[in-house]
């Protein structure tokens, strides 16, 4: 099933589709204006002994670029869904299994990582995988006049002076996990977080969620 | 600042919660030695977690209730998590020493011994085992056996000749195993078949034609996202096809 969000001032349309792949155990999809990635997620299966840990699940993220071979790039942002993905699944209750998410990048238009973050969660939660929280991201930038963008696309990233991206929890509204590049002041990146959890885009995200699910339990 | 909403547990009944919603309950800790009365003792199933006296919602779902106090998340999912006491399908991977290895779908396989089984095992490498977990935690290997506490088979054991196996959700499987199942009820009016169901996502199925067991495979598999009025729609248009 799909949905569709209304554009706001400051958010691009997005939309999501859960359950779209037949081969994983989860798999959904997140546009957000002409950005889009697709996550797929395999889970609880066997683990590789060299891989295990005896206590939890080893949770293993990969990111395809849309052309060519994942670089160092693609490195650094699995690191970021990585993190971010252990903060709130509950891997203690799948001791030595594996869970793989695999993230596709179908088109890059700005905002990328909080894309992918946002696909995550839906195929996470898609799979039926026991999380404590749920998350969302969220991408801002600062352009040269000191005026903060909230989803930027790619040419507004590329002629701002610093950008960053918030992983932001569901239950306690906390920063999970947050990457930043470029320079800004201690009172730029205060205003930046505080717009990033405006009321507005918290409720549009998760009330948003909630409507996923909704629509796949009649 | 954090809030946190006290919300009852009954309010919550039949809506749907995502992970981090959280309901507590107005019991007290302590049990009086005197008072004649229960403690209220809640039963917690899958999908929900305690923590102290709050209930947490772990996986999206509709909250369900059965009396008197058992609550449970009534999510979807395809990926089996073995519990003890279900029945599963699973295919014999390895011939061992006195044990089988099977594969139900799981993170790993489980171990059936020779011994048990009502009679003499008889399997090879590749056929279907219908059995029941014994032993079914995150700690330990999981341990299937094809025998109830009495020793009696019971319908379990190694079976699959002339039928087709596949695979739908575990949502639809539930569906079919509850009392008074609608999807069976409307299937046992097509054709006379043969099911069997295992609570990991497989089902075996035999016809008397091959046709109409692949006609049932392909219904089972199709009906796992339909409304019960499309469901119906499709079994009607397949029985009058057939006749």
């Amino acid at each position: 099933m799909e949905a569709c969000g209304s554009s706001s001032v400051s958010l691009r349309e997005f939309g999501c589709e859960q359950s779209l792949l037949s081969r994983p155990d989860g798999s959904a999809s997140f546009t957000q204006g002409d950005t889009s990635v697709l996550a797929a997620v395999y889970g609880p299966a066997e683990v590789k002994v060299s891989k295990e840990i005896y206590d939890r699940a080893t949770l293993e993220v990969l990111i395809q670029p849309k052309v060519g071979l994942p670089g160092v790039r693609e490195r650094s942002q699995e690191q970021c869904v990585r993190e971010t993905c252990e903060a709130s699944l509950l891997l203690t209750l799948h001791p030595r299994s594996s869970l793989t998410l695999i993230l596709q990048v179908i088109h890059d238009a700005g905002s990328l990582l909080s894309c992918c973050l946002n696909a995550a969660c839906m195929a996470l939660m898609d799979a039926g995988l026991p999380m404590s929280c749920l998350f969302c991201g969220v991408t801002c930038a600062i352009d040269t006049d000191g005026q903060i963008i909230t989803d930027p696309t790619a040419a507004q990233e590329k002629e701002s002076r610093a950008l960053m991206t918030f992983a932001v929890d569901s239950k306690d509204r906390k920063v999970l996990m947050s990457l930043t590049k470029g320079s800004f002041s201690v009172h730029e990146s205060r205003a930046m977080s505080a717009i990033c959890f405006r009321s507005t885009i918290r409720w549009f995200f998760f009330r948003f969620y909630l409507h996923i699910t909704d629509i796949s339990y009649f | 600042t954090t809030t946190t909403t006290h919300v009852s547990e009954a309010e919550k009944v039949g809506e749907v919660l995502l992970p981090g919603d959280e309901f507590c309950f107005q019991t007290d800790d302590t049990i009086s030695l005197t008072d004649p009365g229960r403690p209220e003792k809640v039963v917690c199933g899958p999908g929900l977690r305690r923590s102290g006296d709050r209930l947490l919602v772990c996986k999206s779902g509709v909250l369900r209730h059965k009396q008197p106090n058992m609550f449970w998340m009534d999510s979807q999912q395809r990926r089996y998590v073995p519990a003890k006491g279900e029945t599963v399908i699973g295919i014999v991977t390895v011939k061992s020493g006195d044990v089988f290895k099977v594969d139900f779908g799981g993170s790993e396989q489980a171990s059936l011994s020779y011994l048990a089984f009502e009679g003499r095992p008889r399997g090879t490498v590749g056929d279907l085992v219908f059995s029941q977990f014994i032993i079914a935690n995150k700690d330990m290997e999981p341990e299937l056996v094809c025998m109830d506490s009495s020793g009696r088979a019971n319908g379990m054991g190694v079976f699959g000749g002339g039928g087709l196996l596949f695979i739908v959700s575990l949502g639809l499987v539930r569906r079919l195993l509850a009392p008074h199942s609608e999807v069976l009820a409307d299937l046992q009016q097509l054709f006379p078949c043969e099911l069997v169901l295992g609570m990991n996502g497989r089902l075996w199925v035999r016809s008397s034609s091959i046709q109409q067991t692949l006609v049932i495979a392909n219904l089972l598999q199709s009906c796992d996202t339909m409304t019960a009025q499309q469901r119906q729609q499709l079994f009607r248009r397949v029985a009058q096809g057939a006749l």
